[in-house]
């Protein structure tokens, strides 16, 4: 662990040792490798985490790498991992967090890039796997939809992309080899828009088993804790997912149920076909 | 000079080099405790009922102390080795001579095993996968529920309806619990009370499993489509919100009322009359 470079400070001694400070352990490095730096400064009252690198960046370390935008917890850009939970910069309050130095660290999920910056294009690559809205033909009116349905979908809806969810499953935290059949939680909740939507004709349950491995997420609902949003990822997307799959493909009555009537259900590459990619 | 006019296309990496130390976690809090505290629990119960189920005694209190209370273990209490009084009006597993309690327990035990709340609780207190949020997950491989055994929490929602078979059964038994055999009519006991809130905690509990929330409209695409199903779906929603504490607080309490039932016919305690 590298040393931290200390604040010049007031002029005074004693000042100096009576005002408070705030040190931020952040990591440094990039693909070649890195460590955690310590940074002291003055605290203030009210910063965010965030409030306090972008000092560190305009005094001690202006090259430290960074990526943010809002600074609203709306934008979703500066995820990161804070004394090792994943977050919002911007969101989470210094004084809010136990005495000591305050870990900043990028997230694990994604590869490194710089500093705090990961790449998470991994997610756009998914996101170009989920089969796009597939209304049917407008009738003379036009598409209706009851307010009761439109409501529905809304809580999903107010997801801001921070990829937060994404870095904590610990299905692809932790197990590299899931990336390439695993969508994950942010589009778990695509997925789970997109199936209630009232005007919505494919049906992506045999994809979402198949291909998005819906049946690798084990419900330990840490996608749900971090959430910035608090969307009830686990609850009201991904288990109603599943509960859509055991419907298509293990519910033995279903499966009668579906012959007796003969329903056919989409397959996975008739659902996919909808998809950019 | 990257411009919009000339965008630069940024290959993209699967793979590649993580940032950050390679530790298992960064977490300075006490991460481990929720794991620690459920494997505690959910030992101490799994504990505590091999023995109610193996001990095969003191589950029923019957008109000798002018009680009808059952413990919910052995309910209900169908085979032949089933204690005078304790057994309902027609016995019909006759060719089962071991503990009674052990041939009913299936039911909610696979209920509670499938549950989507338990599983979260022991994958992450027994299977490390993962111990908690943001910890690294306690094995080098994972499949999770794409493969058997772990695919059979698929048909969790069979366990839900076995569920609640038993619990019309254990509200009779709560029923049953207000009469006062020998005595004379009908009275209230603490004995009562305690398989009433127990009866009244496995319907919460039950209805608020997720299976139940798409069963009864959550599967639906079209609200509007479906007012009834719809109703039904908002009634039990606020529920499920609540399903872990219905969980534990079911599950502590029918390891209570069995021994409360237990105390009282062994004779330790005895069975206070309320009114």
């Amino acid at each position: 662990m590298t040393e931290g470079i200390a604040d010049p400070g007031p002029a005074s001694e004693a000042e100096a040792e009576e005002e408070p400070t705030v040190t931020l352990r952040v990591w440094r490095g990039d693909t070649a490798g890195g460590d955690l730096v310590d940074y002291t400064l003055p605290a203030n009252e009210g910063e965010v985490v965030l409030d306090v690198v972008h000092r560190i960046q305009a005094t001690l370390a202006p090259d430290l790498a960074c990526r943010w935008n809002c600074k609203a917890g709306k934008c979703g850009s500066c995820s990161s991992e804070i004394n090792g939970k994943p977050g919002l910069m911007c969101m989470t309050r210094v004084d809010e967090l136990p005495e000591g130095p305050i870990t900043v660290a990028p997230m694990r999920t994604f590869p490194i890039l710089r500093d705090l910056v990961t790449d998470v294009s991994f997610n756009y690559e998914v996101a170009k796997r989920v089969p796009a809205f597939a209304p049917a033909p407008a009738g003379p009116e036009g598409y209706r939809m009851q307010q009761v349905d439109v409501e529905r979908g809304q809580e999903f809806r107010k997801c801001i992309e921070c990829f937060l969810c994404q870095d904590v499953c610990h299905v692809i935290r932790d197990h590299e080899d899931n990336k390439e059949h695993y969508a994950g939680p942010r589009f778990f909740i695509r997925l789970a828009e997109l199936e209630m939507h009232p005007l919505d004709t494919n049906d992506r349950r045999e994809l979402v088993r198949q291909r998005m491995g819906i049946g690798l997420c084990n419900i330990t609902k840490c996608c749900t804790e971090v959430c910035p949003e608090h969307i009830k990822i686990t609850d009201n997307a991904i288990i109603p997912l599943k509960e859509r799959v055991v419907d298509s493909s293990y519910d033995p009555v279903a499966w009668l149920g579906r012959k007796i009537l003969r329903r056919h259900k989409r397959s996975a590459e008739e659902a996919a076909a909808a998809a950019p990619h | 000079m990257t411009t919009f006019d000339s965008p630069t296309v940024t290959p993209v990496t699967i793979g590649g080099t993580r940032g950050g130390p390679d530790a298992p976690t960064l977490r300075q809090d006490r991460w481990w405790v929720q794991p620690l505290v459920t494997a505690t629990i959910l030992t101490a119960f799994v504990v505590y009922s091999a023995w109610a189920v193996f001990v095969n005694k003191d589950y029923y209190v019957g008109a000798a102390m002018h009680r009808d209370l059952i413990s919910p273990f052995y309910s209900p209490c169908i085979t032949a080795s089933c204690v005078p009084g304790a057994r309902g009006t027609a016995v019909v597993a006759s060719w089962w001579h071991i503990t009674p309690a052990l041939i009913v327990m299936g039911g909610p035990l696979g209920f509670r095993l499938t549950c989507y709340y338990y599983r979260r609780a022991y994958y992450r207190a027994f299977w490390q996968s993962p111990p908690n949020c943001a910890v690294a997950d306690g094995h080098g491989r994972y499949t999770g529920e794409t493969r058997f055994p772990l695919i059979l929490q698929n048909i969790h929602r069979y366990f839900f309806f076995i569920g609640l078979l038993f619990n019309v059964i254990l509200t009779i038994d709560a029923v049953m619990a207000f009469r006062m055999p020998g005595a004379g009519g009908i009275g209230f006991s603490v004995g009562t009370l305690v398989l009433c809130v127990n009866a009244v905690l496995l319907w919460l509990y039950s209805l608020s499993c997720h299976a139940a929330r798409h069963l009864c409209g959550g599967g639906v695409r079209k609200f509007s489509a479906h007012p009834l199903r719809h109703r039904v779906w908002k009634l039990l929603s606020p529920l499920n919100a609540h399903h872990m504490q219905f969980a534990w607080a079911s599950l502590l309490f029918v390891a209570f009322a069995d021994l409360y039932v237990r105390l009282v016919a062994g004779g330790v305690i005895t069975d206070l009359k309320l009114f």
